[in-house]
């Protein structure tokens, strides 16, 4: 299966003035990172911006499958010229691992957005990859050591909940996602349509990152991961408690327990847990953790403390959790030293290196228990053991037996089913597309999404654009004059208000029409009606003015009524004026006077008036 | 309310809190009156020739008065020193409101408080003169407690449950955050290069754009650089927290420290430095990490002592995102970004809480020591000064520009040790202000008063003010200025429907006109323009209504009209729809068309058209459209 892009568009078809600006198209499609967790890298067009969320690479495969297939993105023409930036969410190589290749090596120039715990752990973890990948399995075609520096060179470092400005319109910004150290889910934001990808998150804090939040943003699309679409996970006690008690069984009688992590992030949540159990228990059995990186990887927990849980972070200046008393470096040798023992080794899904070494070496002993922690991509041993397998095929057409004692423990820090709510909930945003996770547990979350918040959701397959048509409003401005008019009374209660919109090249300005005539160097027409009404009355003309006064202020009530000095009626603006019949002094002219504007009320009046007053009136 | 500062050179009026007994300043005689009346020799003490308050000292707090300040609904902090007065102000004024800040200014701030409130709790102290405050009594009193002024506003130092409570009413925000206030106006903090965190803001509505530049620096020291780009295009740039001492070169003042400090060191006497627990204090750390073991200072102690100095040195290390370009790159590696993590490993640097405990079993001669607080009247600072003042081989290096160094040394006096003065300021200077003004060409500027005339001991010194154009506006304690612009225009939306229902009119080539009428909601100062709801229909039943009911509820609006009527086309107008006995005839201004039969006549004009008719009222209608219709446009 060629490994595409995930391609999300939100487009705008713009039609001429009047309707200025009225439905946006959002066509979504892409390649990769849909229905698989294998890698992210989805790509979205809104608003004529084109975005690509992530880089991430396959874990599974070992040829050209394993980076997305970037000439889904533009067949002709440089990947610069089309994309206006690169958002990485977080260092997992899923996410950033085709980082290199991407913009070494296809060719990228523009800005890559990343948080600081991201840019400063990202190259170390590429690194890492890339020396087990060449240096140890010779492969070539790969990219190199300063293909690495060279990319990280293009990557501009954001803050949390800083809007970075990426040109004119495009804008973006982070939100605490945690996941791992430094992850973080962004808004991306044009005009007043925007999309929020989640990248990985998780909405439980743990005991060394927070939950992640995000404020009501209503995003017109929310991209959301749903690796644990439908896994409402037991209580985090009840798993770690479980956790607990299997290594300290297994070491208890004698067992070695192989724990393949990353380097960064689960490792060191259980490490904590680890510490602190053994700390409780008073354990000997010696905990490992392999590779150079570990004491590098807590320094940059230390350093950025900022990034990890309340708790830590209030109490890092007395004691900082990072320092570990009972986890010491691991050396090869220890492999086969005799006893019980805990190690932690990289990489996570037994792929490669160190982690796999030991597994090897452990495998056959029904004594040993291995435990993965997190999610294993298809392809990988740690897949293949997850699913049952007990014989491997190893290098060389080697058979290797599985006889130690293979656990699952979901560590990982994704959301699960309920997390994903609560987000989507938090967000409320306008549509949902979910990504990076299994088709089937996607449908059955699509359905509860549409279900419970009447959102659409998508869920692409693999290079499939998913379009989403929103409906935005037009922003305008409002003269201030006419805003004031309107809102003098009663701010709160909405009411019918009357203004002139001029267009004028892309602007949009209401005002009022009588400012409109005047900036436009427009002389007002007036249109003036004037009707007579008979009205039989003997009386004097100043009396009759005075019936017919208190008639429509008592007809009106919610009218300005008023009696003029001068003996005529004002109602609102409008003039009504008694005369004595020429000939018949018992009949009194009413002249009714209006403008245009009017209308209404002078007609009503005229037959109001026509039909006489009443006769109780004194 | 941008920032909420504490005004600490108050303290100067009182005696040092010193924190073991003092003969020497027990022993300080009484103040006597100019008439020999000595009521006030308990509260007031004289020293050299100066007159000081016996008492626990007091700060001078910001205005209060001049408004309520429950009405506040929000404080923009732009550093840590701009928010020491806060607990008075949340605590004690009926504020409800939130305060933003950035999280090393909460942080740092937090230490700053927390030392503050350490240093005088420890000290308790029995006495609270008050008598001297009686306005009668202050009259009488020698300068400068004479001119002290708003002496009943002073107040003792708050305690920590207050610093606890304001500072959980701060919300943290970050550089670049856009922060919507009430849908009315969005707040950005800026990075102002100055300290840990520092801010400047941008106050801005669609339309008009605010900026407060307060404490800001251009000069490379460790905070990231001051973002000047976004000050681009204010309307009113509100401009404070200059440099204090606008004639010294920071960098000057820094080699002046390091070689006044060696030769101390090498003489074999010991180098007191008072200041603040955190900022210059790193780069001079981080200065004399590069320059001791040139100057063959290795083998000497450095002590920084401070209730909070570990905090202070540890919180230092994790705002990586904070700092300048060259320390962020550090933490990628990753190592610390500050070297005294490498001098405290190396144990050249050593911390203490305060002089007792650890420190007296530690503390070596010759020494360098760090310590506040830079006023000298509390903290450790006190017994050193009480310590080595007698020797001139030792040496006070005073680095805080906030405090007058001679005022501070006054209750010390007679004194032997050396005193340098090496103020060390490294916001903007006035040669940096009109670089800045005209790199972000404000419209106007709003300034204090002082920034808009030479300082009053150097009043030849021209260039030591604000020169911009057109000239700043200036301010001072308790001023109400209005800013001169003019608000015209506000954000609405439109509504999708109600876009679709509009239909425009090409008045002029590429200006088109709609007219709106539509439902005006606002909530949370957001306006939306909706379709009006349809009119009700009319009731099917025969019952004959009262006449109120047909009260048109509110009044449809029909649009202004503009343009003028060709009388051939309408009389023709007229013709088709039945009009058979239509005259015309001219006048002096227009033509008067006349109706017989409907008893209507019509008066057109250039720019006015009157239809009077006797009778025929449901002619009108028609009529008034037609006329419409003619009419070239309706606005």
């Amino acid at each position: 299966m060629p490994l595409a892009l995930l391609v999300i568009c939100l487009t705008f078809t713009t039609s001429s003035p009047p309707g200025p600006a009225l439905t946006a198209r959002v066509p979504a499609s892409l390649g990769g990172a849909g229905q698989d967790v294998g890698r992210s890298c989805i790509l979205v067009s809104i608003a004529g911006k084109n975005v690509m969320l992530d880089c991430g690479m396959h874990m599974g495969y070992n040829d050209d499958r394993r980076f997305p297939d970037f000439s889904y993105i533009t067949q002709n023409g440089r990947l610069t010229d089309f994309l206006d930036c690169v958002i990485i969410s977080h260092f997992h190589l899923d996410h950033c691992g085709a980082l290199p290749y991407f913009s070494e090596m296809v060719g990228y120039d523009g800005p890559i957005y990343m948080t600081h715990p991201t840019k400063a752990i990202c190259p170390i973890l590429l690194e890492d990859y890339r020396k087990i990948t060449v240096d140890k399995k010779g492969e070539t075609n790969f990219f190199t050591s300063q293909m690495i520096k060279d990319c990280m060179k293009k990557v501009v470092a954001v803050h949390l909940h800083q809007t970075v400005q990426v040109d004119e319109e495009l804008e973006i910004k982070a939100y605490y996602a945690g996941h791992v150290l430094g992850a973080a889910m962004f808004q991306i934001k044009v005009g007043c349509e925007s999309v929020v990808y989640t990248g990985d998150y998780n909405m439980t804090p743990d005991r060394h990152l927070g939950a992640a939040w995000i404020d009501k943003c209503r995003p017109d699309l929310l991209i959301t991961e749903s690796t644990y679409a439908t896994t409402i996970r037991d209580s985090k006690r009840c798993r770690e408690r479980d956790f607990l008690k299997k290594v300290h069984e297994t070491v208890e009688r004698g067992g070695k327990v192989l724990i393949p992590v990353f380097a960064l992030g689960r490792a060191q949540e259980l490490c904590i847990l680890l510490e602190t159990f053994w700390e409780r228990m008073n354990l000997k059995a010696p905990i490992y953790f392999s590779t150079g990186l570990t004491e590098k990887a807590n320094h940059y927990y230390k350093l950025f403390i900022t990034w990890t849980n309340q708790k830590i972070r209030k109490t890092f200046v007395q004691r900082n959790m990072f320092e570990f008393k009972h986890i010491k470096a691991f050396d090869r040798a220890f492999a086969d030293n005799p006893g019980p023992m805990v190690v932690f080794a990289t990489p996570g899904m037994l792929h490669a290196g160190q982690s796999l070494q030991i597994f090897r070496k452990w495998a056959g002993n029904e004594k040993n228990m291995v435990i993965m922690p997190g999610y294993c991509v298809q392809g990988t041993v740690g897949h293949k053991i997850l699913s049952g397998q007990r014989k491997l095929e190893m290098e060389g057409r080697q058979i290797l037996e599985v006889k130690m004692q293979v656990e699952y423990m979901s560590f990982s820090a994704h959301a699960d089913a309920k997390g994903i709510m609560q987000l989507i909930r938090q967000a409320e945003p306008r549509n949902v597309l979910l990504v990076h996770g299994e088709a089937k547990k996607m449908e059955f979350l699509k359905q509860k999404i549409e279900q419970e918040f009447h959102v659409n959701c998508y869920m692409p397959a693999n290079g499939e654009t998913t379009t989403i048509f929103t409906n935005p409003s037009i922003p305008v401005d409002i003269s201030l004059g006419l805003l004031k008019r309107e809102t003098a009374i009663d701010a709160k209660k909405p009411k019918l208000m009357h203004g002139t919109l001029i267009m004028k090249d892309n602007s949009f300005r209401l005002v009022s029409p009588e400012q409109a005539l005047k900036e436009l160097g427009l002389a007002e027409h007036q249109l003036r009606f004037t009707c007579r009404v008979h009205i039989q009355d003997p009386r004097k003309e100043h009396e009759t003015v005075l019936r017919v006064y208190n008639h429509l202020k008592g007809v009106l009530k919610d009218y300005s009524v008023q009696h003029l000095p001068d003996g005529s009626i004002t109602v609102e603006s409008i003039l009504i004026q008694a005369t004595a019949h020429l000939e018949d002094q018992g009949t009194k002219v009413l002249l009714v006077s209006w403008t245009y504007q009017d209308e209404e009320l002078g007609s009503y009046l005229t037959s109001l008036l026509k039909k006489g007053l009443p006769q109780s009136t004194s | 309310m941008l920032d909420c500062g504490l005004d600490m050179t108050s303290t100067l009026n009182f005696l040092p809190l010193p924190l073991v007994q003092s003969p020497r300043l027990s022993k300080l005689p009484g103040l006597v009156l100019k008439d020999g009346s000595t009521f006030l020799d308990k509260e007031l003490k004289e020293c050299s020739g100066h007159v000081f308050v016996d008492s626990v000292p007091e700060f001078c707090l910001p205005e209060t008065e001049l408004l309520d300040l429950s009405t506040v609904d929000v404080i923009l902090i732009s550093n840590y020193h701009c928010m020491m007065a806060l607990p008075y102000i949340t605590e004690y004024t009926g504020f409800t409101g939130t305060v933003y800040a950035t999280e090393p200014t909460v942080q740092i701030g937090r230490l700053l408080m927390e030392e503050l409130v350490n240093s005088i709790e420890r000290v308790p102290k029995a006495q609270s003169a008050s008598m001297w405050k009686n306005k009668e009594v202050q009259r009488l009193l020698p300068a400068p407690l004479k001119d002290a002024v708003e002496v009943s506003m002073w107040r003792k130092c708050y305690t920590m449950p207050e610093v606890n409570a304001a500072l959980s009413k701060i919300q943290l925000v970050g550089y670049s955050q856009k922060i919507e206030l009430f849908g009315a106006v969005q707040v950005t903090p800026l990075s102002s290069g100055y300290a840990l965190g520092s801010s400047n803001w941008i106050i801005q509505s669609h339309y008009e754009k605010v900026s407060y530049v307060s404490g800001s620096s251009l000069l490379t020291t460790h905070p990231q650089p001051m973002d000047q780009a976004s000050l681009k295009n204010s309307d009113v740039l509100i401009l404070t927290g200059l440099t204090q001492i606008p004639t010294a070169n920071p960098d000057g003042m820094v080699g002046e420290f390091c070689s006044n400090l060696a030769m101390t060191v090498r003489n074999g006497g010991n180098v007191l430095v008072p200041c603040y627990p955190s900022g210059v204090i790193y780069d001079l750390l981080e200065c004399l990490y590069q320059y001791i073991d040139s100057a063959g200072l290795s083998n000497v102690p450095f002590y920084f002592i401070s209730p909070v100095a570990n905090s202070s040195l540890e919180f230092s290390q994790i705002f990586a995102e904070w700092l300048c370009h060259n320390k962020q790159t550090k933490v990628y590696l990753p190592e610390p970004p500050f070297p005294h993590a490498e001098l405290i490993q190396t144990n050249k640097l050593k911390h203490y809480p305060s002089i007792h405990g650890d420190f007296s079993n530690d503390f070596k001669q010759p020494c360098v020591i760090f310590t506040g607080h830079p006023s000298l009247r509390f903290g450790d600072v006190v017994h050193f000064m009480e310590l080595w003042g007698k020797s001139s081989l030792n040496t006070v290096i005073f680095t805080e520009p906030d405090f007058s160094y001679l005022d501070a040394l006054a209750p010390y006096q007679p004194l032997a040790m050396k005193c340098v003065y090496c103020p060390i300021d490294t916001r903007l200077n006035f040669i940096q202000v009109s670089k800045l003004l005209k790199e972000v060409q404000p419209l106007h500027v709003v300034c204090p008063e002082q920034y808009t005339q030479p300082p009053p001991s150097q009043s030849h010194r021209t260039d030591l003010m604000i020169d911009c154009q057109p000239p700043p506006m200036s301010y001072r304690r308790a001023e109400v200025l209005t800013l001169p612009y003019k608000r015209r225009y506000e954000k609405i939306e439109i509504m999708p429907e109600l876009a679709d229902s509009l239909v425009p009119l090409e008045i002029k080539p590429g200006i088109s006109l709609a007219t709106v009428s539509a439902m005006l909601h606002t909530k949370d100062n957001k306006h939306v323009l909706q379709l009006p709801p349809k009119p009700p229909q009319p009731p099917t039943s025969k019952k004959r209504k009262r006449v109120s009911d047909d009260v048109p509820e509110c009044k449809p609006l029909k649009p202004l009209l503009s343009g003028s009527i060709p009388v051939d086309q309408f009389v023709q107008t007229l013709e088709k729809h039945g009009f058979s006995d239509v005259k015309v005839e001219d006048t002096a201004k227009g033509h008067i068309v006349l109706l017989q039969e409907a008893e209507t006549l019509i008066q057109i004009e250039e720019d006015s058209t009157h239809i009077i008719c006797d009778n025929d009222e449901p002619l009108r209608v028609p009529e008034g459209r037609k006329v419409k219709f003619c009419c070239s446009d309706a606005v």
